[in-house]
C-alpha cells in the first residue's frame, strides 16, 4: 500500500498542479528559412520565426509567466491595449523587377503601424508612449515618430489578424524613411527569439554578413489569430521575419555558387530544442530536372505551396531529424549553378515614384503603377503620406492610364496642418490590363524656420514610400483554409478568396531639397531688419514730434569760451 | 473728362486681356513678389477643390481667404479674369472720382485762402495751385493706378489683392456714413485696413463741417455713429461667414494666419526672413512688436494731420503696405497711385531721385536674385533678403520724404516762402 501511495500521490499532485498552471495556455514555436535563387544571380533568404500563445493579454490580472513569448513584447501589448503591431526595419530598396515579389514587403527605413483595442480612450497618448517604448526595445530612434509623420489611413492597412469591426480611429501608421538599420537593431531583435542566437536557424544571423547585402529587413508582427475554422479559440501570434538578399558580386565574389557558409559564415548544427518544427525550404520550381543548378546535400523531401499566386516546389530540409545533419553533424547547403539560362516570372504589379520639376520652389510627384497582367484589370489602393512642408495642391491631381484620364472611384484626402500633421491621400484606382498608370500631383516647397532643418539640410528631406495594396488575380487557386498546415512564408497574408492574393508594394522614398536660409545669420538678420523698421520709426517720429524752425548759426567754440569768460569778468560780449 | 478716362480704361483692359492670353500669365501667377499665401489664385482654386472633395478648405493650411471669397468665386470661377479686370476698373474710377472730389475741396479752401490773403505772407501765393493745374490730376491718378506695372502684374496673376484694394479705395470717396460698409469689407479681408478708420472719420467730419475737437459733443456723437456702423457691419459679415460654412474654422485660418505668420514663404516684406532666423524664445515678442508697428502710427499721425485727412489716408495706406505681414506689389501700387495728388510738393522733396533709382533697381533685381537662389543655386537667401531690405528702406524714404515735403509746405504757407534769418541772410529750415 505504501508503494501505491508513494506512486499515486505524487502523480495526483502533479496532475493537479498541471491543471492549475494550465491557464498559461499552449505555447508553440516554429522556425523556417526559405532560400530562393534569383534570376540575376543574387540569392534571397527569408527567415520566419513564429510563436503562438493561447492567452489573453487584455484580462484583468496580468500575465506573469512567459515561456516562449518574449516578456517585453507581452508587457507592451497589455499595457497599451494593442490589438495588432507591425514594425519593420529595412535597409535598401526591394527591386521588384529584378527580384520578383518578396514574401513580406517592407519600405526602406522604419515602418510602424498599430491597431489599438476599442477600449483605448486616448489613442494619441498611447501611440506616443508606445513609440518611445519600442524605441527602447529595438534601440532605434522611433521617438522621432510624432504627429507630423503619423497618419490614420482609412482604407489601407486593415487588420491582418482577427477582424471585428474596423474603426480607423484606432489605427496609426508612421514611417521614418531616414532610419538606418545596423547591428544595434539586430541584437535586441535576436534576443526576442526563444532560443536567442544560440541554437536553431538563428545561429546564422551574424551581422557582419547580413549587413553586407543589397537588402536587409527585420520585422516583428503581433496579431491575434484563430486556431480553428469557427474561431472558438484565439491565440496571439508573434512573427519575426528577416529578409536578406545577397548580391552576386559583393557577397558572392562573382561566382554563381551559394552555400550557407558563404552567405552567413556559419553552418547549422542543430534545430532549436524549443521549436516544434524547424525547416529549410529551397525554391526549386525553375529547376525540375536539375538542369540549372544542383543542390547538395540531396534531400528526398519535396513540398509544394501556393505562394504569391503561383504554385512553387520546394526542397525541404527538416532540422528536427538528425539524419539531415549527416555524419559531419553540420548542415552546409550548397547551390551550384550549371548554366545561366531561364527567365523570371514578371511580377504582375509593381510601382515607381519620382519627383519631377526643377528649382526649389515647386515640383511634381509622379507615381507610376504597372499592371502586367495580360487581360485582367484590378483595383489598387494607393496611400500617400507627404510631409507638411511639401504643400500638395490636390486640384492638380491627375490620374492617367494609357494616355486617357482615369478617375479614381474613391478619394480620401486629409490636407496637412503646418507643423502638426502630414498630408494623407488615399485613392482607389482601377488599373487596366497590361497598362501603365501615372498619378501626378504638384507641390510647393516651404521655407522652414532655421531650427527645423536637420544638421545636413542640403542632403534633403525624405518623403516616405507610397503604399499600394491590391488583390491581384492569381493564376492558381489559393487555399482559403486557415487550419491546414502551410509553410509560414505562404500564410502571412490572410486569404479570403481563391482567385486572388493580397499584395502590398512599396515605392521608393523620395529625397526632396528645400530652400534653406543662411544658418550663420540669425543675429545679423535680426539687427538688419530691426534697423529698417527703426529707420521708418525714426523718420516718422522726427516728423511728428518736431517742428520747423529757422536755424540760427551756432557761434564757434572759441567765441563761446571767450563770451563765457567775458560774462564772468562782466565785460561786454563779442557779437 | 469722361472721354480720356474711357480711353484709359480701354487701354488698360486691352493690356490686361493681352497678357491673360499670353503664356506669361502662368509665369506671373507663380512669382512670389506678386502673390502671397493670402492672395494667390492657385490657393483659391485649391480651396474650391477641397470644398468639392467634401473637406473643409480651412482644415489644411493652404487656403487663407475669407468665406465670402469662396462664395464669390464658387459662382465666378469661370469668369475670374473679368472679375479682376472689373475690380481694377472700379478702383480706377473710384480713385478718379475721389480725387476730383478732393480737388474741389482744395479749390474751395484756396478761395477761402485768397479771400484772407492779406493775413498771409505774400510770397506763398506761388505755393497755391490754380484749378487749371489741378485739372488733369484725377486722370493722372487713374493712369498711375491702371498703367502701373505692379497693378498689371497683380491683375494678370489674378491675385485677390485687387479685390482687397477696391473697397479701400472706395472709402475716401464716401460722404455718407453708410459707406463705412466698404471699409468694413476691406478690414474683413485683411485686418490692417482697420487703421483707415481714423482718416475716413476725419474726412467725413471735414466734409460735414464737424469740428475735430474732443471737447465738443458733436465730435463724439459722430464718432459713435461711425463706429456703430462700422462695427455693426463687421459683426454682420463675420456672422454671415459663419453661416456660409457652418463653423468658426475660418477665424484662425484667416486672421490667425495674418497675425501669427506661420508661413515663411519669401515675399517683398520684412517678416519672412526675420522669423525664419528668429530664436524660438523671442518669436512671440518680435511678432507682437512687428504687428503693433503697423497699427501704432495711427494715433500720432491722426493728431498731426487732423486737418488733412486725405494725406493721412495716403500715409496710412503706405504704412500698411510696407509693414504688413504678407505684402505684395499690388499693395504698393495702391498708395503709389495717389502720388500725383501731391505733385505740387516736388520742390520740397529731398531724396526723390535716390528713392526712384533704388525702387527701380530693386524691382529689376527681385526676379534676378530669386532665379539665382531658387533655380541656379549660385546665390543664397541672403541676396534676396538684401534686396527686400533695400526695397523697404526706399519705400520708407519715399513716404517720409513726402511727409516732410507736406509739412514743410504747410509751414511755408503760414510763415512765408522766402524766410530770412535775424541778420537778413537766407535761412535754412531744420526740424527741431
Amino acid at each position: 500500500y505504501i508503494l501505491y501511495i508513494l506512486i499515486y500521490i505524487p502523480i495526483f499532485v502533479f496532475v493537479l498542479l498541471r491543471k492549475l498552471i494550465k491557464e498559461e495556455g499552449e505555447n508553440d514555436f516554429q522556425e523556417e528559412l526559405v532560400i530562393r535563387p534569383l534570376h540575376s544571380g543574387d540569392i534571397y533568404a527569408s527567415f520566419q520565426f513564429r510563436t503562438l500563445w493561447e492567452t489573453d493579454f487584455m484580462r484583468e490580472n496580468k500575465v506573469s509567466h512567459y515561456r516562449l513569448f518574449p516578456k517585453s513584447l507581452g508587457q507592451v501589448i497589455s499595457k497599451f491595449s494593442v490589438r495588432e503591431l507591425h514594425i519593420s526595419f529595412t535597409q535598401g530598396y526591394w527591386r521588384t523587377m529584378q527580384w520578383g515579389q518578396p514574401f513580406l514587403p517592407s519600405p526602406p527605413g522604419a515602418e510602424l503601424w498599430v491597431w489599438f483595442q476599442d477600449s483605448v480612450t486616448d489613442v494619441d497618448a498611447a501611440w506616443k508612449e508606445l513609440t518611445n517604448v519600442l524605441s527602447g526595445i529595438f534601440c532605434a530612434s522611433l521617438n522621432f515618430i510624432d504627429s507630423t509623420n503619423t497618419v490614420q489611413p482609412s482604407a489601407s492597412f486593415k487588420p491582418l489578424g482577427i477582424v471585428n469591426e474596423t474603426d480607423h480611429r484606432f489605427l496609426r501608421y508612421a514611417t521614418l524613411p531616414r532610419e538606418i538599420v545596423c547591428t544595434e537593431n539586430l541584437t535586441p531583435w535576436k534576443k526576442l527569439l526563444p532560443c536567442g542566437s544560440k541554437a536553431g536557424l538563428a545561429v546564422l544571423l551574424k551581422s557582419e554578413k547580413l549587413f553586407h547585402s543589397s537588402f536587409f529587413s527585420q520585422t516583428v508582427h503581433i496579431r491575434p489569430v484563430c486556431q480553428d475554422r469557427e474561431c472558438k479559440t484565439t491565440s496571439w501570434e508573434l512573427r519575426q521575419t528577416l529578409n536578406v538578399v545577397f548580391d552576386l558580386h559583393t557577397s558572392g565574389q562573382g561566382k554563381r555558387e551559394w552555400s550557407l557558409f558563404k552567405m552567413f559564415s556559419r553552418t547549422l548544427t542543430e534545430a532549436c530544442p524549443l521549436a516544434s518544427s524547424s525547416k529549410i525550404y529551397i525554391d526549386v520550381t525553375d529547376n525540375p530536372q536539375e538542369e540549372y543548378f544542383e543542390l547538395s546535400p540531396a534531400t528526398p523531401l519535396l513540398s509544394q505551396a501556393v505562394v504569391l499566386g503561383d504554385r512553387r516546389t520546394f526542397s525541404v530540409y527538416d532540422l528536427t531529424q538528425q539524419v539531415t545533419f549527416g555524419t559531419v553533424r553540420s548542415l552546409n547547403l550548397l547551390i551550384r549553378w550549371k548554366s545561366t539560362e531561364g527567365d523570371m516570372l514578371r511580377p504582375l504589379l509593381h510601382a515607381e515614384r519620382y519627383v519631377a520639376g526643377y528649382g526649389l520652389q515647386t515640383g511634381e510627384i509622379h507615381t507610376v503603377m504597372y499592371n502586367n497582367h495580360p487581360f485582367r484589370s484590378f483595383p489598387v489602393l494607393l496611400l500617400d503620406s507627404v510631409p507638411w512642408y511639401l504643400r500638395l495642391y490636390i486640384h492638380t491631381l491627375t490620374v492617367t492610364s494609357k494616355g486617357k484620364d482615369n478617375t479614381p472611384s474613391y478619394i480620401h484626402y486629409q490636407p496637412s496642418k503646418d507643423r502638426m500633421r502630414p498630408h494623407l491621400l488615399e485613392m482607389l484606382v482601377q488599373l487596366p490590363p497590361h497598362s501603365v498608370t501615372e498619378v501626378t500631383v504638384q507641390f510647393e516647397r516651404a521655407l522652414l524656420k532655421w531650427t527645423e532643418y536637420t544638421p545636413d539640410p542640403n542632403h534633403g528631406f525624405y518623403v516616405g514610400s507610397s503604399v499600394i495594396s491590391a488583390l491581384v488575380p492569381s493564376s492558381v487557386a489559393m487555399d482559403t483554409n486557415i487550419t491546414q498546415e502551410q509553410p509560414l512564408f505562404s500564410s502571412f497574408f490572410p486569404c479570403k478568396e481563391e482567385s486572388s492574393y493580397f499584395v502590398r508594394v512599396y515605392t521608393e522614398p523620395l529625397l526632396v531639397n528645400l530652400p534653406t536660409p543662411d544658418f550663420s545669420m540669425p543675429y545679423n538678420v535680426i539687427c538688419l531688419t530691426c534697423t529698417v523698421v527703426a529707420v521708418g520709426y525714426g523718420s516718422l517720429y522726427n516728423l511728428l514730434t518736431r517742428s520747423f524752425q529757422i536755424e540760427e548759426p551756432n557761434p564757434r567754440l572759441a567765441k563761446k569760451i571767450a563770451n563765457f569768460i567775458r560774462r564772468i569778468r562782466g565785460v561786454p560780449l563779442l557779437s | 473728362m469722361a472721354a480720356p478716362l474711357t480711353l484709359l480704361l480701354v487701354v488698360a483692359v486691352t493690356i490686361r486681356a493681352a497678357l491673360y492670353r499670353s503664356s506669361l500669365a502662368e509665369v506671373i501667377a507663380e512669382r512670389v513678389e506678386v502673390v502671397s499665401p493670402i492672395t494667390a489664385w492657385k490657393r483659391v482654386i485649391e480651396g474650391l477643390a477641397l470644398l468639392d472633395l467634401g473637406v473643409s478648405p480651412y482644415s489644411g493650411d493652404v487656403f487663407h481667404e475669407t468665406p465670402l471669397v469662396i462664395y464669390l468665386f464658387h459662382f465666378l470661377v469661370d469668369y475670374a479674369e473679368i472679375t479682376f479686370m472689373l475690380a481694377d476698373v472700379i478702383s480706377a474710377i473710384a480713385l478718379y472720382l475721389a480725387v476730383k472730389e478732393y480737388n474741389k475741396q482744395v479749390v474751395r479752401k484756396k478761395q477761402k485762402f485768397a479771400l484772407e490773403a492779406d493775413r498771409y505772407p505774400q510770397d506763398c501765393l506761388e505755393l497755391i495751385r490754380s484749378p487749371k493745374e489741378m485739372l488733369y490730376i484725377p486722370l493722372k491718378v487713374a493712369m498711375f493706378y491702371l498703367l502701373n506695372p505692379f497693378t498689371i502684374l497683380s491683375c494678370v496673376a489674378k491675385s485677390t489683392c485687387g479685390l482687397n484694394n477696391a473697397p479701400q479705395i472706395i472709402t475716401p470717396h464716401c460722404f455718407k456714413i453708410s459707406f463705412a460698409v466698404f471699409l468694413c469689407l476691406a478690414t474683413y479681408q485683411s485686418i490692417y485696413p482697420l487703421t483707415l478708420c481714423a482718416p475716413a472719420m476725419l474726412y467725413l467730419m471735414q466734409r460735414q463741417y464737424i469740428p475735430v475737437n474732443y471737447r465738443r459733443a458733436s465730435f463724439w456723437w459722430f464718432v459713435v455713429q461711425y463706429l456703430f456702423m462700422y462695427l455693426g457691419s463687421l459683426f454682420v459679415l463675420i456672422c454671415l461667414s459663419f453661416f456660409l460654412l457652418g463653423s468658426w474654422d475660418y477665424l484662425p485660418s484667416v486672421y490667425g494666419f495674418i497675425l501669427s505668420v506661420p508661413d515663411l514663404t519669401p515675399n517683398i516684406g520684412l517678416f519672412w526672413y526675420f522669423f525664419a532666423e528668429m530664436f524660438e524664445h523671442f518669436r512671440l515678442f518680435f511678432l507682437c512688436v512687428f504687428q503693433i508697428n503697423v497699427f501704432f502710427y495711427t494715433v500720432p499721425l491722426s493728431i498731426k494731420l487732423k486737418d488733412h485727412p486725405v494725406f493721412l489716408m495716403f500715409m496710412q495706406l503706405a504704412v500698411i503696405s510696407i509693414f504688413k505681414s504678407y505684402p505684395t506689389v499690388g499693395d504698393i501700387a495702391l498708395y503709389m497711385a495717389l502720388l500725383p495728388v501731391w505733385s505740387h510738393l516736388h520742390r520740397f522733396l529731398r531724396n526723390i531721385f535716390l528713392v526712384s533709382c533704388v525702387l527701380l533697381a530693386c524691382s529689376v533685381l527681385f526676379p534676378v536674385l530669386w532665379h539665382l537662389w531658387i533655380y541656379a543655386g549660385s546665390a543664397n537667401s541672403n541676396f534676396y533678403y538684401a534686396i527686400t531690405l533695400l526695397f523697404n528702406v526706399a519705400q520708407i524714404l519715399l513716404v517720409s520724404d513726402y511727409f516732410y515735403a507736406f509739412l514743410r509746405r504747410e509751414h511755408h504757407l503760414i510763415h512765408g516762402l522766402y524766410l530770412k534769418k535775424k541778420d537778413g541772410s537766407e535761412a535754412t529750415l531744420v526740424l527741431k
